[in-house]
């Protein structure tokens, strides 16, 4: 043992040293992280009303960050205090189901906020409005690489064999559901028949490499590089643009109009704050900001402003029966068409 | 007290969770939990979960004992670093460790390997995130072995090959099963890394806890908590396996033990 | 499970430990020299094999963070440090880490003397359940969570009565951390406890020392290794948890998002160099801890030999 000892003690030497150098590396990153960074915010207190919450899903941050203040400025909003929460659409919608406190709900697709209802956290009539509660729009678009080298211009572009698609889990993702609908509408609305635009659906997933779990999942794997084209949302496409990621987006002639929500809920505490803030997201201020972060506004005359592409024929959730039919038609875990089409696919392939 | 603050904060802390995952699984009905638990979809994720797990963990027996050899037996400029590093699996997020690997060895890779979206690429990230186990298990036993039953060995004219077999790496076995067994618990329950790196096609590149995440998003707790259930179950039985292994080993090993 | 031996961390081993299989003594000189070039060989190919295979799996990625972080400069960091959500991201994740170490790592020695030390009913289940939490993916951790504790739970509508609340506040982000780092110590510890007996304690017991004497100056100097290892790898679990916090914390921006959330949000916003800065704070926090930890043992040592040679009987004693 003092054998031991002895070599311990000469690498106390070296270990001092080297604990010296840790304790310096320690404290010079804590320091410049604390020095650089602001002084730690304290939010406001979350129960104190004025508060107004926002749970949102996660692409219209940046918009909201905008239009945020902006309310603020004005007479109803002046006072406000907000805290934001942004995840993945069916995330969100389960949080503040299991009691995330939330004034505002904004989230990607309208079973997201309307399966609130049951469980008495929005109410029944929650889309009542003008614009059916829809506070703004996009569309299904295809991304592809810069200068479209596959030269991808139509759905049926993305069976060929060449072409390798990325889209996101429409069993993992509510709002990856989107996509496949529009691809299979666009099939009917072309004239084919409903098994002729199933088949085509199970071409479509054959082609596909990657099914990531969300939208903004799929667009982080495309930048990535794979893939030659990512079935995305026009407002996903047109941010990553403006975050500097290489592509492009082709509008296809037919495609699905995306309606995204929003609602006030009943269980928030600082409701009339919260509803002065929905009115204030259909001002054509507010839906001015939404156009300019790639959005498509829901009032006619501010997307006149932008020079959004309008397809020869967009269609919309309501031409598949709505969300109550669609999605057990197409996405029921047994008789689905779509896990029907994985099932085939799968156990051919296994 | 000692085993009673143990049994409470356990409770308290994993197995009241857990309850609640067994209770969920069943709540809608036995026939609920046999139609998720044996849906062609979760049999595939458990099946492909469970081989690559196997893969990997076979792989870190091997390279987590060599690793932890080459840092208590070699001595190389720069050792310590390297051993300090071995931990950072533990300490990057999972999406970080995805992300990177993803980086380098995906579609945009500067080696022009692309193992991305595939089962070699699950098991990249895999192999990333359970470096440490193996490492970390063998090394302190490692460096506490007493050198002379082998320089005994050796003095005896034992090759070194027949030293390191019949002296060394029984005594090293229950440490390595040990990392080796954590490893693959942890394999089963990865996510975050592998979502981004996996694919997530089902019936190919769909691990369990993407196929869980899918059920819950599609409001099927019911479906995710029994699947889950069957992982935990799973696990469970690997590491009883492990663990008599172990002791079988030990036994051996150390017949005063 | 066990490790048979006393855990040292392997920074504290190579001074200590010359490497002796390679060294083959023989009554031939010539065959000698042959055996110990052979051995130099084996050694130098297993170096390389080694150090390739953590180059490939482990040093690139680690380089490509570092790389990714500071490729655009030093500026675009120091933004990515002063912007509000790092700064309550960083202090979140450094206050969440200094609750749930000291608690598991105290609950790990307790339970470690538990297991080892005692015979009670259950002790095989206590035993196994430890081992969970790395087989349950986030998700599920999170999914449980939800249930016990958050609204229409179990404990939820208790909690909600006395306005403790536990998800989408700290304490909920908390528990999921304990929840995944929990069997660190408790695993470092068991081997150690196992390997040095009772002896030591016994013969304090025997000198009149009380329990609790005993704990603090017989047991806890001879685990200390285990006890330290394990606070490395549960202060590095900690920082770098971020499934469960995730679902369990609502991610509220300025409130209850983490450096990991934190991370994964500037992703989603194809903001690498934030993404990537956040990451090495986090990678350095938990160098800085296995460092740190260097700097204890050679406290130790030093404290130790100042105090002359009445330890060193009694650490013979455990040989």
């Amino acid at each position: 043992m003092t054998v031991v000892l002895a070599e311990a003690s000469a690498s106390v030497g070296r270990s001092t040293m080297a604990g010296r150098l840790a304790v310096a590396a320690l404290a010079l990153v804590l320091g410049s992280v604390a020095a650089v960074s602001a002084p730690a915010s304290v939010a406001a207190a979350g129960n104190s009303s004025g508060v107004v919450t926002l749970a949102a899903y996660t692409t219209p941050r940046e918009a909201y960050d905008e239009i945020i203040p902006m309310f603020q400025a004005t007479e109803a909003g002046a006072g406000v205090e907000f805290e934001t929460s942004y995840s993945g659409s069916g995330d969100q919608s389960r949080a503040v189901e299991a009691g995330l406190p939330a004034d505002v709900v904004a989230l990607a697709l309208w079973p997201d906020i309307d399966r609130l209802v049951a469980p008495g956290i929005v109410a029944p009539d929650w889309w009542q409005n003008e614009y059916g509660g829809i506070v703004h729009d996009s569309i299904v678009v295809f991304a592809v690489r810069p200068g479209n080298p596959k030269d991808i211009s139509g759905w049926d572009d993305l069976i060929r064999d060449d072409v390798d698609v990325i889209t996101p889990n429409p069993f993992s993702s509510g709002g990856a559901q989107w996509n496949l609908l529009a691809a299979y509408q666009a099939q009917i609305v072309a004239g084919r028949t409903e098994e002729e635009a199933s088949e085509y659906l199970k071409a479509l997933i054959a082609n596909t490499s990657v099914m990531d779990r969300g939208a903004r999942e799929a667009l982080t794997t495309f930048a990535a590089g794979q893939g030659d084209v990512l079935i995305a949302y026009e407002n996903e496409a047109i941010f990553a643009q403006g975050a500097g990621q290489p592509l492009e987006y082709v509008v296809p002639d037919a495609t699905i109009l995306i309606e995204n929500p929003v609602a006030v809920t009943l269980t928030g505490d600082a409701t009339d704050a919260a509803r002065a803030f929905v009115d204030f997201l259909y001002t054509p201020e507010a839906q001015e900001v939404f156009g300019r972060k790639g959005y498509r506004p829901v009032l006619p005359q501010v997307l006149a402003e932008f020079d959004y592409v309008q397809p020869a024929n967009l269609f919309t959730i309501a031409d598949l029966g709505g969300w109550a039919e669609a999605r057990p038609r197409f996405f029921d875990p047994e008789t689905g068409i779509v896990a029907q089409i994985f099932a085939q696919i799968g156990r051919a392939a296994a | 007290m000692g085993p009673g603050i143990t049994a409470s904060y356990l409770s308290l802390l994993v197995l009241i969770p857990i309850a609640a995952i067994l209770w969920r699984s069943v709540s809608d009905g036995p026939d609920d939990f046999v139609a998720a638990v044996t849906s062609p979809q979760a049999i595939a994720a458990l099946q492909l979960t469970l081989t690559l797990a196997l893969v990997v963990m076979a792989i870190n027996l091997v390279m987590g004992t060599l690793i932890a050899w080459v840092l208590v037996r070699d001595d190389f400029a720069g050792k310590a670093f390297i051993n300090a590093l071995i931990d950072l699996p533990f300490a990057l997020p999972t999406i970080v460790a995805g992300l990177t690997l993803l980086a380098l060895y995906g579609p945009q890779s500067p080696f022009g390997v692309n193992v991305a979206f595939s089962q070699a690429g699950i098991m990249l990230a895999l192999l990333f995130i359970t470096l440490p186990f193996v490492v970390r298990a063998v090394q302190p036993v490692l460096a506490e072995l007493d050198h002379e039953m082998e320089e005994a060995a050796a003095s005896l004219g034992a090759s070194t090959p027949t030293v390191v077999r019949r002296i060394i790496l029984p005594n090293l076995l229950p440490a390595i099963l040990s990392g080796a067994a954590l490893g693959f618990a942890r394999c089963i329950g990865e996510f975050g890394s592998v979502v981004l790196i996996a694919g997530n096609i089902p019936y190919r590149t769909e691990m369990s806890s993407v196929y869980i995440y899918g059920q819950v998003e599609t409001d099927r707790p019911g479906a995710a908590a029994a699947v889950s259930v069957v992982m935990l179950v799973t696990s469970l039985l690997v590491l009883t396996v492990f663990d008599l292994l172990r002791r079988r080993v030990s036994a051996h090993a150390e017949p005063s033990a | 499970m066990s490790t048979s031996g006393v855990t040292a961390p392997g920074m504290a081993a190579p001074s200590s430990a010359p490497t002796a299989p390679s060294a083959t003594p023989s009554a031939d000189p010539l065959g000698g020299a042959r055996s110990a070039a052979r051995n130099r060989v084996a050694r130098l190919s297993l170096r390389s094999v080694v150090l390739g295979y953590l180059l490939f799996l482990l040093a690139l990625p680690v380089l490509t963070v570092f790389w990714r972080t500071f490729q655009h400069g030093l500026e675009p960091v120091l933004e990515a440090l002063s912007r509000p959500a790092f700064a309550s991201a960083f202090w979140l994740t450094l206050k969440i880490t200094l609750i749930a170490v000291p608690i598991n790592t105290a609950f790990g020695i307790i339970a470690a003397l538990a297991l080892v030390r005692r015979r009670f009913p259950g002790r095989g289940l206590l035993n196994a359940l430890i081992d969970l939490p790395f087989a349950i993916s986030p998700v599920v951790i999170g999914l449980a969570l939800v249930l016990v504790y958050g609204k229409n739970g179990w404990l939820g509508d208790l909690l909600d009565d006395i306005g403790f609340p536990v998800i989408f506040a700290t304490p909920g982000m908390v528990l999921a951390t304990l929840f995944v780092s929990l069997p660190f110590v408790v695993r470092e510890v068991m081997p150690v406890l196992r390997e040095i007996g009772t002896d030591q304690e016994q013969a304090a017991y025997t000198l009149g020392a009380s329990p609790w004497s005993t704990f603090w100056r017989v047991t806890l100097p001879a685990i200390r290794w285990g006890v330290i290892y394990g606070v490395i790898l549960t202060t590095a679990r900690s920082l770098g948890e971020f499934g469960a916090v995730a679902i369990v914390s609502g991610k509220i921006s300025g409130k209850t998002e983490t450096l990991t959330t934190h991370v994964e949000e500037r992703f989603h916003a194809f903001d690498m160099v934030g993404a990537y800065t956040a990451s090495i704070v986090l990678a350095l926090m938990a160098i800085s801890v296995l460092l740190d930890m260097t700097l204890l043992q050679s406290g130790w040592f030093g404290r130790r030999i100042g105090r002359g040679h009445q330890r060193d009987e009694s650490d013979q004693a455990v040989r």
